[in-house]
């Protein structure tokens, strides 16, 4: 018991306070900042005070822009020759001459209509798999354990047997891409389907919500913040099913660059497709925390800070 | 479930509810008259929640009769608001033709309507449990269940709500059912008080105290201390220390 109150009072205001008579009088007269002081340093000082704030930004910034800085620094030297890697340098020239040639714009828009069409299919499976299992038991008999199954498959894997089934076109690169988008959205949204609070579909009967009602108003809000998950989970799996297709004779798009660059030890357009590729995931990235903030506004945001 | 019989709002013959091998609710006998408020108290698991969920319709595996009105409406012990939809449209939620207007209306009942446009998550415990008593009372029901409504609220937010239900109850008529295990709540709110146990009614006092009601008048010091030693706690120190379990 008596503890905690004498590590309060040791810790707040020393004995040297006792010294102003009458605490009203102190504060009026004395200059303000003496007891401000004493209180504010005795309760946040170990954190903020001395420390220089660096905005976060920066602080942020300081690890790509340091790794960048190394690998300039490591061409230059020539420590790193260029048959192993290019200098940032010669990466963002053959990029700006590929923008002029209009080859990468071309080649961007023949790998983003593949993922966007791919991603289109896989998505709508998805959704329609995961509804049907969500809400209707028979569904979830059907459905949940099948693909259980075919996720243990990896589906990567695949790609000689789509070779097979759909030849080297565009076909099979749309496939893998809505393949690689199906399973992670149906089972973030079929989990969020599942995971809808029983309380609050007890609440939503009460007040009259029939079975459309309760799909409508109750199961799917709370399946929304995972079908989101999944669907950062599904952009990121679509672009990197891409990268895997392209490599199947591919007579456009980033892949077919990067193929192209291979035969001829062209490194540097071998790293300008990958910061491509990597540009492109960074955008959907982007677009769907957009869009998750948008649509979770409901929801208290935890940003990571203090944690 | 049929409609009202002559002036009693809830009759409940015979009712059983058991889960599994074990029996919660046995053959367990309950009347509400219309209007009638009636408070309900008993031990943590006596079965309680129980009742209360049978009579709002949400279990009905049950042996036994069972006549309640057809508008009935509950509050939880948690709000249960639904997260994503803002006070107002949580109101009137379920209810054909419900608009914003109609819900501001309620929530200025519960002395709440500048709140009708915030996310749930921005109200206090007690806010919350306001607007869910706007969205029980937006049906007009002619029974309104009421599941330790205040349990979860702190000592002075919880004396307002309990005034607030009494004004409300007296401005919409409705027959309240309130489960709680407060002998003071009871005391103070309801007209009649029932004791459960073993999953029966083992005890009934009528509450013949004008309202408002005084904590400290003899009366009802002594319905105190007759409910408090059929629930099972004698003597005044054990009453101080339920106190303070009750409010804890």
């Amino acid at each position: 018991m008596p503890s905690p109150p004498s590590s309060v009072s040791g810790a707040s205001p020393p004995p040297h306070t006792a010294a102003p008579p009458p605490p009203g009088a102190a504060k009026d007269q004395t200059p303000p900042a003496e007891p401000a002081v004493a209180r504010t340093s005795s309760r946040t000082t170990p954190r903020t005070r001395p420390r220089l704030r660096v905005p976060r930004g920066v602080r942020r910034a300081s690890g790509p822009v340091g790794l960048l800085l190394l690998w300039f620094l490591a061409t230059a030297t020539g420590l790193l020759p260029e048959s192993v890697l290019a200098s940032p340098v010669e990466v963002v020239q053959r990029g700006a001459d590929l923008i002029g040639t209009g080859e990468l714009p071309q080649a961007i828009a023949a790998s983003g209509r593949r993922a966007a069409l791919g991603f289109l299919i896989g998505a709508a499976v998805a959704l329609a798999l995961s509804l049907t299992a969500g809400l209707f038991r028979l569904g979830e008999d059907v459905i949940d354990a099948s693909m259980g199954m075919f996720r243990a498959i990896p589906w990567v894997g695949l790609i000689p047997l789509f070779i097979v089934w759909f030849g080297i076109d565009e076909t099979p690169k749309i496939a893998l891409v809505a393949l690689g988008v199906t399973y992670p959205l149906y089972f973030n949204i079929y989990g969020g389907i599942r995971s809808a609070d029983a309380q609050l579909i007890e609440a939503g009967r009460m007040v009259g919500l029939g079975r459309i009602g309760l799909i409508r108003y109750v199961i799917l809000p709370s399946a929304l913040p995972g079908a989101l998950v999944g669907l950062r989970y599904a952009l990121s799996t679509a672009w990197l099913a891409l990268v895997f297709a392209e490599q199947v004779n591919a007579d456009a798009g980033i892949g077919y660059l990067m193929s192209n660059a291979q035969q001829y030890f062209q490194t540097d357009v071998i790293v300008l497709c990958l910061a491509v590729y990597a540009v492109l995931g960074l955008l959907c990235d982007f677009a769907v925390r957009l869009l998750s903030r948008r649509l979770l506004d409901w929801r208290a945001s935890f940003d990571g800070e203090g944690a | 479930m049929s409609a009202v019989n002559g002036t009693n709002s809830v009759e409940v013959r015979g009712l059983t509810r058991a889960f599994g091998d074990k029996t919660v609710l046995d053959g367990l006998g309950i009347t509400i008259r219309e209007g009638e408020f009636v408070a309900l108290l008993g031990q943590s698991g006596c079965g309680k929640s129980t009742l209360l969920r049978i009579l709002a319709g949400l279990d009905s595996e049950t042996e036994g009769e069972v006549d309640v009105p057809e508008r009935r409406s509950v509050a939880f012990q948690s709000p249960r608001l639904m997260p994503w939809l803002r006070v107002w449209h949580n109101v009137v939620l379920g209810l054909s033709g419900g608009d914003r207007a109609l819900a501001e209306r309620y929530l200025a009942e519960v002395a709440i309507e500048e709140y009708a446009g915030a996310w749930p998550r921005t109200l206090s415990g007690g806010q919350a449990q306001r607007v869910s008593l706007a969205r029980a009372l937006v049906h007009e029901p002619e029974l309104l269940l009421l599941d330790e409504p205040f349990g979860a609220l702190d000592a002075l937010t919880r004396i307002k709500a309990q005034r607030l239900v009494a004004d409300l109850w007296q401005r919409h008529g409705c027959s309240i059912l309130l489960v709680t295990h407060d002998v003071e709540e009871a005391l103070l709110l309801a007209d009649r008080v029932l004791v459960m146990d073993d999953g029966r009614i083992a005890y009934e006092a009528e509450v013949g105290l004008d309202r408002p009601r005084d904590l400290g008048s003899p009366d009802f010091v002594a319905l105190r201390g007759e409910l408090l030693r059929r629930l099972g706690v004698d003597d005044a120190s054990a009453l101080s220390h339920h106190r303070e379990e009750v409010t804890a």
